[in-house]
C-alpha cells in the first residue's frame, strides 16, 4: 500500500480547502456570525489568543482497513478539552474535511476527547483512553483519534462476508487464469510446472517495462501477453521439446523446472532489484457497486477481463477443432496421436497459451497485491497448485472450480484466522482432498497412479 | 581482487555449521529420494521443525540442549507422520505438491503472529546458546590451522555437527545394507512388485520418510545451534538448494550427501567473494549485490544441468538411478 495520495483524493482535499476558503470569504463578506469561527479552523481568531496553545487534528474514518484511499473524514463531531481537574475548557466540532481544533485557555496539561454521542452511528472510538498533555504558550499540538480503525462496528458478519468473497472471487479469477494453463501443460505433456511462477512474473515485469518504455499501459499489457506467449513457445521449443525427444523421466523434468524456476526468478532479481513497483492506476478510489462491495475501476477492468479470457478459453476448448484435440491429447497422449492428431503442435499451442495466460494473470495479479516483485509468481504457485489439484490435475474446467473456490477460501478465511496465515487453509485444503477425493473434483479416479 | 581472502572464507565456510547441516538434510534426502524414491520437497519443514524445538524447548520450556534435540526428533517424527498419512499411496508429483505446501504450512505458522509467544514471529529466535555451550569439554582459546581456526565454542558445534553425521552415516550404512534397505530399494524400482511380494510398502515408506526427516531435522539443529532461527530461512528454496547438493553428490550413495554439501558449499562461498569483486573491478556489468544474488541463477542451472546430463551425480552409479522416470 503507498502511502501516496491518490489525485481523486487530492482533489477532494483541494475541494474541501476550496469550500473552506469560500466560507472565510463569505464571513469577511457579510460579517462573521457568533460561534462561525468555530467551524472554520485556521480561521479568524480572537487577537488575544494569538499566543494560546491549541490542539488540532483531523477526524477520519479509517474503514477498519490500513488502506489510506479508502479513509473518509467525519465531520461534525464534538470535541472538548479538559484540564487537570477534569473540567471542561474549550469544545469545538470537526469540520467538513474531518479538521478542528480547540484553542486552550493557556499552557497547562489538557486531555482532548470526543463525544462519543456526536460521532456518526456504527462509528467508535478505538483508542478509549485520553491521555493528558502538556502544552507550551503558542504550541499547538496533533491530537489523533482512532476511527473504525481495526473494529469498524457498522459492518455487520454478512457484510464482510459479501466483501470478502467478492475479494476471492477477484482473486480466485486471477489464480483461475493461470492454473488453467499450468493445468493443461500438465494434460498435454505429464510435466509438472513450478516454473510456471515465472512466467507469471514474466508478465508482469514486460507490462512494467514496456510502460516504462513509454506505451500507454493498455498496450503494455497487450505486449506483455504477447511477449509472454512468445516466451512459453520458446520455453519449450528450448528446452522441453529437446528433452522429451531425448526420453527424459517425468520426475528429472519435473526437477528440471525447480532449477529453471530457481533460475529464472534471480534472474528478475538481478534485472529489477529487491523492491517493488507499481504499474499505473494501482489503487484508485472504489465506487460501491451494491451494498458494502466496493470497486476500483482496475478492479472491474480486471474481473471483466478474466471473465472474458476465461470464455473466450473454454469456447476454444469445447468448440474448435484444435481445442478439441486439445482435451483428448490432454486425456490421452497415445491415442490421440493414434487418431491422428499432431500432438507436437497440440503441445507447441498448450505452451504458447499456457504462457500468455500466465502473463496475463501476472499483470491482473500485480495490481491485486499490489506490485511488482522479483518472487510475486512463487507466492501465488502453491496456491495455483492447490486450485489445480483441488479441481484435477489435468482438468482445464476443474482449475478454473478449483481457483474459485481457493480464491474464496483464502480471502473469507481472514474473518476468523488471523491474515498473516490466510494462505494456510488453501493448502491445508490442498492436502485434505488428496487425503479424501485424490482425483479432485473434476478429476477421474485412474488418473492417479 | 584478494584472491587470498576468497580462497580463505571459501575453506572456511567448507567446515561451518551451516555446510555440516546441509550434509544431515541431504543424507536424510538421499533415504527420501534416492534409497526410497520418494520426491520430497519439504525438506525445509523438517528443518524449521529441527530449529524451532530445539529453540523454543530452551527459551519457553527451560529445557537442557540435549531433551531439546530429543523434542525437534519427536517432532520431526510427528511431523513425517502426518505427512505420510494422506501423500504416500499418491504417485511422485503430487508427493512433492503436498510436501512444498506441507513445508510452507510449517513456516507460515512459525512466522505468524499467532504464537508470537513461543515463536517470536518474523523476528525469529536466538539466545538459546548457554546450555549447549556449558557442555563444551573442550578448554578456552583459539584452535587450527589456516582458514580453520576457530574458538572453542565453534569448534564445538562443529565437531558436534560432524559427530551426527558420522552417526548418520553409520545408521544409514546399516539401515541399507539390511533386508530392511534391500525392500526399501526394491519399492523404489518397482512398488507393485514388492507389494506382490506380501510387504507393506506404505509402512517401508513411512519408516523412510521419518528416518529421512529426523536426519533432516537434526541438521536444522546443527544450523541453528551457533547462530539464531529465523523463518525466512526456511523458504521452499532451502529445500531446493538441499536438492542440489544430493544431486551433485549422488542421490543414491552413502557419501554422495557429504560431498554435495561440501562442494555446494565451497561453491557458494567462492562465488560469494569472486562474483562481487569482479563486478567491483568492473568485469561483470552489475552492482555488487546483483553479483552476489547471480550465484543463485548458476545454482538452478547446475541443478538443470545435473537432472538432464547426470542424475547419479558424482559419485553415483546410473544403474541405480533407473527409479527416476
Amino acid at each position: 500500500m503507498t502511502a501516496k495520495l491518490t489525485p481523486s483524493r487530492q482533489a477532494r482535499r483541494a475541494g474541501a480547502l476550496l469550500l473552506l476558503l469560500c466560507g472565510l470569504l463569505a464571513l469577511d463578506l457579510f460579517g462573521a456570525p457568533p460561534g462561525g469561527a468555530q467551524d472554520a479552523p485556521g480561521g479568524d481568531e480572537p487577537a488575544q489568543d494569538a499566543d494560546a496553545p491549541r490542539f488540532r487534528g483531523t477526524l477520519e474514518d479509517k474503514k477498519g482497513t490500513r488502506t489510506r484511499s479508502d479513509d473518509e473524514p467525519v465531520a461534525g463531531v464534538v470535541i472538548i478539552a479538559r484540564d487537570a481537574s477534569g473540567e471542561q475548557v474549550a469544545e469545538t466540532t470537526s469540520a467538513e474535511d474531518g479538521s478542528w481544533e480547540l484553542v486552550l485557555p493557556g499552557p497547562g496539561t489538557f486531555t482532548a476527547e470526543i463525544d462519543a454521542d456526536t460521532l456518526p452511528s456504527g462509528l467508535a472510538l478505538t483508542e478509549r483512553d485520553p491521555r493528558p498533555v502538556t502544552v507550551n504558550a503558542g504550541e499547538s499540538k496533533i491530537q489523533i483519534f482512532e476511527l473504525g480503525a481495526r473494529t469498524r462496528n457498522q459492518v455487520t458478519t454478512f457484510d464482510r462476508i459479501l466483501q470478502l468473497s467478492f475479494a476471492g472471487v477477484r482473486f480466485g479469477l486471477i489464480i483461475a487464469i493461470t492454473s488453467v494453463g499450468l493445468s493443461l501443460i500438465f494434460g498435454t505433456t505429464g510435466l509438472t510446472n513450478f516454473a510456471h511462477a515465472e512466467m507469471v512474473t514474466f508478465g508482469a515485469i514486460i507490462a512494467l517495462w514496456m510502460w516504462n518504455l513509454g506505451l500507454p499501459i493498455l498496450l503494455a499489457i497487450v505486449v506483455a501477453v504477447i511477449a509472454s506467449g512468445l516466451f512459453g513457445w520458446s520455453f519449450d521449443a528450448a528446452l522441453w521439446r529437446p528433452l522429451r525427444r531425448r526420453g527424459i523421466g517425468l520426475v528429472q523434468m519435473m526437477i528440471l523446472t525447480i532449477g529453471a524456476s530457481l533460475a529464472g526468478r534471480y534472474i528478475f532479481l538481478i534485472f529489477i532489484g529487491g523492491g517493488t513497483s507499481q504499474l499505473p492506476g494501482t489503487g484508485g478510489v472504489r465506487h460501491q457497486i451494491f451494498g458494502p462491495v466496493k470497486l476500483s475501476t482496475v478492479d472491474m477492468v480486471s474481473m471483466g477481463l478474466s471473465l472474458l479470457v476465461l470464455l473466450a478459453v473454454s469456447y476454444w476448448l469445447l468448440r474448435t477443432r484444435i481445442g478439441k484435440a486439445t482435451r483428448a491429447v490432454a486425456d490421452n497422449r497415445q491415442l490421440a496421436s493414434a487418431s491422428g492428431i499432431d500432438v507436437e503442435s497440440v503441445t507447441r499451442i498448450v505452451w504458447v497459451i499456457g504462457g500468455a495466460l500466465a502473463g496475463l494473470s501476472g499483470v491482473l495479479w500485480a495490481y491485486f497485491r499490489p506490485g511488482i516483485k522479483w518472487d510475486m509468481g512463487v507466492q501465488i504457485l502453491l496456491l495455483i497448485f492447490a486450485a489445480v489439484v483441488l479441481g484435477g490435475l489435468g482438468t482445464a474446467f476443474g482449475a478454473l472450480i478449483g481457483s474459485l473456490v481457493i480464491g474464496i477460501l483464502v480471502e473469507v478465511s481472514t474473518l476468523w484466522i488471523p491474515s498473516d496465515i490466510k494462505y494456510v487453509g488453501a493448502l491445508g485444503v490442498l492436502v485434505i482432498v488428496l487425503l479424501f477425493r485424490p482425483q479432485g473434483l473434476l478429476g477421474r479416479r485412474e488418473r492417479v497412479g | 581482487m584478494n584472491w587470498g581472502t576468497i580462497l580463505d572464507n571459501t575453506l572456511s565456510f567448507m567446515l561451518s555449521p551451516e555446510t555440516i547441516g546441509f550434509m544431515l538434510a541431504a543424507l536424510g534426502l538421499a533415504v527420501h529420494f534416492g534409497y526410497a524414491g520418494l520426491l520430497n520437497f519439504g525438506m525445509a519443514g523438517f528443518m524449521a521443525i529441527g530449529a524451532y524445538g530445539y529453540a523454543i524447548s530452551i527459551l519457553s520450556f527451560g529445557f537442557p540442549w540435549w531433551a531439546a534435540m530429543l523434542v525437534s526428533i519427536v517432532g520431526a517424527v510427528i511431523f513425517a507422520i502426518l505427512l505420510g498419512i494422506p501423500t504416500l499411496k499418491l504417485r511422485g508429483d503430487y508427493l512433492a505438491i503436498v510436501t512444498i505446501a506441507a513445508a510452507e504450512i510449517v513456516r507460515l505458522l512459525f512466522q505468524s503472529r499467532v504464537f508470537d509467544e513461543w515463536t517470536n514471529s518474523a523476528d525469529g529466535l536466538g539466545g538459546y546458546h548457554d546450555s549447549f555451550r556449558s557442555a563444551n569439554p573442550i578448554p578456552e582459546g583459539t584452535f587450527g590451522i589456516g582458514p580453520w581456526e576457530f574458538t572453542s565454542d565453534q569448534w564445538w558445534s562443529r565437531l558436534f555437527g560432524l559427530f551426527l553425521v558420522a552417526l548418520g552415516l553409520l545408521l544409514v550404512w546399516l539401515l541399507m545394507r539390511s533386508p530392511w534397505g534391500r525392500v526399501l530399494k526394491g519399492i523404489r524400482e518397482d512398488e507393485d512388485a514388492v507389494r506382490s511380494l506380501g510387504k507393506n510398502v506404505y509402512l517401508y515408506k513411512m519408516q523412510a520418510l521419518i528416518i529421512g526427516g529426523v536426519l533432516g531435522a537434526l541438521g536444522g539443529v546443527v544450523i541453528a545451534l551457533p547462530s539464531a532461527v529465523i523463518p525466512q530461512y526456511y523458504l521452499p528454496s532451502l529445500t531446493f538448494f538441499v536438492w542440489t547438493a544430493l544431486l551433485l553428490g549422488g542421490a543414491a550413495t552413502l557419501f554422495g550427501p557429504i560431498l554435495g554439501a561440501v562442494l555446494y558449499w565451497g561453491v557458494m562461498a567462492f562465488l560469494a567473494g569472486l562474483l562481487p569483486a569482479m563486478a567491483n573491478e568492473g568485469w561483470l556489468p552489475m552492482s555488487s549485490t546483483a553479483a552476489g544474488n547471480f550465484r543463485f541463477v548458476l545454482v538452478g542451472l547446475a541443478l538443470m544441468l545435473l537432472v538432464a546430463f547426470r542424475p547419479q551425480g558424482l559419485l553415483g552409479n546410473k544403474k541405480e538411478m533407473t527409479f527416476v522416470k
